[in-house]
């Protein structure tokens, strides 16, 4: 053979021309990075991308619904309490959704007091004034507004300055606030009736611990109020020049002219009979000037009288800033402190493992506890994220660890050390870019889980953000959890909503992102 | 021998481990004021000689303005002193602020309040691994079809769905709106009679439902993996049926994986949960471990701490030794 390779006639020999030197071609197609492949297959996962949405959507209502209410997590008014969720675009409709009312399946004389309320102040505590009578009349059903229902609650007393200043809120506004109210000597006896503000009417048996209104004989209600002659001086009436429900020039009976007392002059001020719903307005566009406008809880309130939209906004908002920050200082520590680790390996890597897994073993009940009664005074939050820091940088660390033992031995590291490269520049430069994808997945990954945490602790009382000037959904479903023997669904529906929706979509999100990060990794765990 | 040699390994790591950190909580503890406040009807000379009775406090006198003054004991010797209390006589300590169980010992409450909590997580573990497991298998035998897709989307409901939520939903339909069972768990102590077991039930199925979607979906994953392996066809070719091939083959590898953690659900079975028990008002020992927070009983805290952080211990350590023990040919912490 090898005689014959030497022996090639010249003839056989040709030029090579230009034209036939081969290059590799250039790609026609632009490069794909890692990350761009990523984000391409996390787009075709549907599930992920539903997931990523909800997440923005709640993001977006934890940041911007706190500027959009005047409410605030501290503020309360225990007399709407268990109010139902209410929004004025449904109350005005004809839909029985969403609309303050409640369902309310009652006796004849609740259901005669409802009324006598409604006939007062014209405000439709009965729904459009609707109600279904059982067979027997024993049942009267319809929808009850807890808004309107609460009346006038109890008699108040206030100082002749703000009895003055309702008068003028009265005069320019045109809202009757202050309503006429009953001489002492015809109201209910007992003591838990004496005080009630919604007893305007005559009553059967003034003694009797449940009051059932006196009716004529067309079957209404017969007004009670405490009427003095025109031009008498009646010690205890104050003097009142604002709206009269009985007309401007009171009314006249048997020849004589008569007016309402609006008030009665007691130690320290006047004691009216104020219908709340205008009392509030008057209260909070007119004193207290803190922005709310008229009583409507969007998720209705809890046992005290908070607000739930609010409670719930100020929570979301806590509970995304927290996961995020203790996310982030997270993910710093354990990726340092797992880079060295599973870098270096060896005597460190053991140590630094052991280290870690004490640490771990720690549950987290003990450790907010101790660190509870040890910084008992100061904010709980700070509480919540050193307890969180002290044992959450573990996970991120030994995922860092894992990458790095992953690629610290590949041929590309040791050629970039061959080059001469340093320890930190492979690290940081060769390696960890590579394991970005994971570690990110697992932050997304862990956000649900801190946050669910979070709410537990707040749910079991250990922790209590309420001192802190916010909530917590644990603090709310915890309100819920009480709410649940007074029949208030609600009060826990919208936390539970939230945080089902949360994890719902977390849980989705992360793993269309471990997904596109690993597709190898796809569908192992689902 | 190599077994025995990675079992004992294993074993002193988990006990220095818990060594370290009950150390720790003890120290943190003891650097806390002591509480010698008295509670209405307590004498506080009372309170001050059983601390000084329980080696904590030492040279009791009255200073000025009947305000008693005491000398701290080294927390070293403390601790010497209270684990000698433990080792020798099992003695954890009297319940010093805790009103509800003054003057008690603590090791029988404690006791006292465990039958509940493990009632409730057996009950809950025996129905919720059988109907997990079959669950997963049956997924993963019609994997890709409509029953799968459906056992799918059940169980991404149920493990997204938190336990507390889900908690809720049941004890506000089942026990308020259909009025099935009550709402609280009754407070008898006859654990077994029909009553107890029916106020039981809504914890239970608020716990169950947790693990049945945990093993469905870990059951699954596995099977189907397992179910594609290439001795799944070799033994469909050397003549058994298909049954006879799932039965004998597929399900024992993929129980490899599965029973450990069924092990050690038995061993958590001890520590509860504490949400389930607060929200149904079971008396057992989730309740009192809040308790002792709220009330800062420090010796109660400490024997309640140690138990949680040594049952979550063992559980993992389960876990791991019955690896080596089910299949011979994982090799544990072998090079």
């Amino acid at each position: 053979m090898d005689n014959n390779m030497n022996n090639i006639p010249v003839e056989k020999f040709r030029f090579a021309t230009r034209n036939d030197l081969y290059h590799d071609s250039k790609f026609e197609t632009k490069p794909v990075s890692y990350f761009q492949g990523a984000f391409r297959r996390f787009s075709k996962n549907k599930g992920a991308v539903v997931g990523g949405v909800v997440i923005a959507f709640l993001v977006l209502f934890a940041i911007l619904a706190p500027f959009f209410t005047p409410f605030k997590p501290a503020y309360y008014d225990m007399s709407y309490a268990y109010v139902t969720p209410k929004i004025n675009l449904f109350a005005n409709s004809d839909i029985n959704f969403w609309d303050g009312c409640k369902q309310k399946d009652t006796g004849y004389v609740t259901f005669l007091k409802d009324k006598a309320l409604a006939a007062e102040t014209g405000r439709e505590v009965i729904k459009n004034g609707e109600y279904e009578v059982s067979e027997d009349g024993s049942v009267y059903s319809y929808r009850y507004d807890t808004y309107y229902g609460v009346g006038f609650g109890k008699y108040k007393i206030i100082s002749v300055e703000e009895f003055q200043d309702i008068q003028r809120y009265q005069n320019e506004t045109g809202r009757q606030v202050i309503y006429p109210v009953v001489k002492v000597s015809d109201r209910p006896t007992l003591e838990k009736n004496k005080y009630d503000a919604n007893i305007y009417y005559k009553v059967e048996n003034p003694k009797a611990s449940i009051i059932r209104p006196k009716l004529d004989k067309n079957g209404d209600i017969i007004p009670n109020y405490w009427k003095y002659e025109a031009g008498e001086n009646v010690a205890l009436i104050p003097e009142y020049n604002s709206l009269r429900i009985e007309g401007e020039n009171g009314f006249t009976e048997n020849g004589t002219q008569y007016f309402y007392a609006y008030g009665r002059k007691v130690d320290g001020g006047i004691e009216i009979r104020a219908e709340y719903y205008e009392y509030y307005i008057y209260q909070h566009t007119q004193v207290l000037k803190d922005g709310i406008e008229e009583p409507v809880f969007p998720f209705g309130t809890t046992a005290t009288g908070k607000d739930i939209f609010a409670c719930l906004a100020y929570g979301a908002r806590f509970s995304f800033i927290f996961a995020t920050v203790v996310a982030l200082v997270n993910f710093i520590v354990g990726v340092i402190w797992g880079s060295i680790s599973g870098y270096f390996g060896g005597k460190i890597d053991l140590f630094m493992e052991r280290f870690a897994e004490i640490l771990g073993a720690v549950p987290s009940m003990i450790v907010i506890t101790l660190l509870k009664y040890h910084m008992g005074a100061t904010s709980q939050a700070l509480v919540l994220f050193i307890a969180f820091f002290a044992t959450g940088w573990i996970g991120m660390a030994g995922t860092t660890r894992m990458q790095f033992y992953r690629f610290k031995n590949q041929e590309y590291v040791l050629a970039a050390r061959t080059l001469g490269a340093r320890d930190r520049r492979i690290m940081f430069k060769h390696i960890f870019p590579n394991g970005l994808g994971t570690i990110v997945t697992r932050i997304a990954l862990v956000i649900p889980g801190m946050i669910y945490t979070e709410t537990s602790f707040s749910y079991l009382g250990i922790i209590n953000l309420e001192a802190g000037n916010t909530t917590s959904v644990g603090t709310l479903i915890a309100a819920g959890k009480a709410a649940i023997t007074a029949d208030a669904g609600y009060v826990a529906l919208f936390p539970c909503l939230f945080l089902v929706l949360l994890m719902l979509s977390f849980n989705l999100f992360g793993n269309g992102l471990r997904d596109a990060f690993n597709p190898s990794l796809r569908g192992t765990e689902d | 021998m190599y077994m025995f040699k990675y079992v004992s390994k294993r074993l002193g790591l988990m006990l220095f481990t818990f060594f370290i950190i009950f150390t720790m909580c003890f120290v943190l503890i003891k650097l806390l004021p002591i509480p010698t406040n008295a509670l209405p009807g307590q004498d506080p000379e009372i309170v001050m000689k059983t601390l000084e009775g329980r080696g904590w406090i030492t040279n009791i006198r009255e200073g000025v303005n009947g305000v008693w003054e005491y000398d701290r004991v080294p927390i070293l010797k403390q601790y010497g002193i209270y684990i000698k209390r433990i080792v020798t006589e099992g003695d954890f300590g009297i319940v010093t602020t805790y009103g509800e169980y003054l003057n008690m010992n603590i090791w029988e409450v404690f006791v006292s309040h465990l039958p509940p909590t493990i009632l409730i997580n057996i009950y809950s573990t025996l129905i919720g691994v059988p109907i997990g497991l079959a669950l997963g298998i049956y997924a993963a035998l019609k994997k890709n079809k409509w029953q799968d897709q459906m056992i799918n989307v059940f169980i991404i409901l149920l493990i997204s769905v938190p336990s507390i939520v889900l908690a809720l939903m049941i004890q506000y339909v089942f026990c308020f709106k259909l009025g099935w069972f009550p709402l609280t768990m009754s407070t008898s102590n006859d654990y077994f009679t029909w009553d107890v077991f029916h106020s039981m039930l809504p914890a239970v199925f608020a716990l169950c439902l947790g693990s049945i979607a945990g093993y469905a979906r870990y059951t699954r994953a596995e099977l189907s993996e397992v179910l594609t392996g290439e001795f799944m066809l070799l033994a469909r070719t050397k003549g058994l049926t298909k049954k006879q091939a799932i039965y004998r083959h597929a399900m024992r590898n993929s129980m490899v994986v599965i029973f450990p953690s069924i092990l050690s659900e038995f061993v958590s079975v001890l520590s509860g949960s504490l949400i389930i028990e607060k929200m149904f008002g079971i008396n057992g020992v989730g309740g009192l471990y809040l308790n002792s927070i709220t009330f800062q009983d420090y010796d109660f805290f400490m024997l309640l701490s140690g138990f949680y952080t040594l049952v979550s211990l063992t559980a993992g350590i389960v876990i791991d030794i019955s690896y080596g023990f089910i299949d011979p040919r994982i090799r544990m912490g072998a090079k």
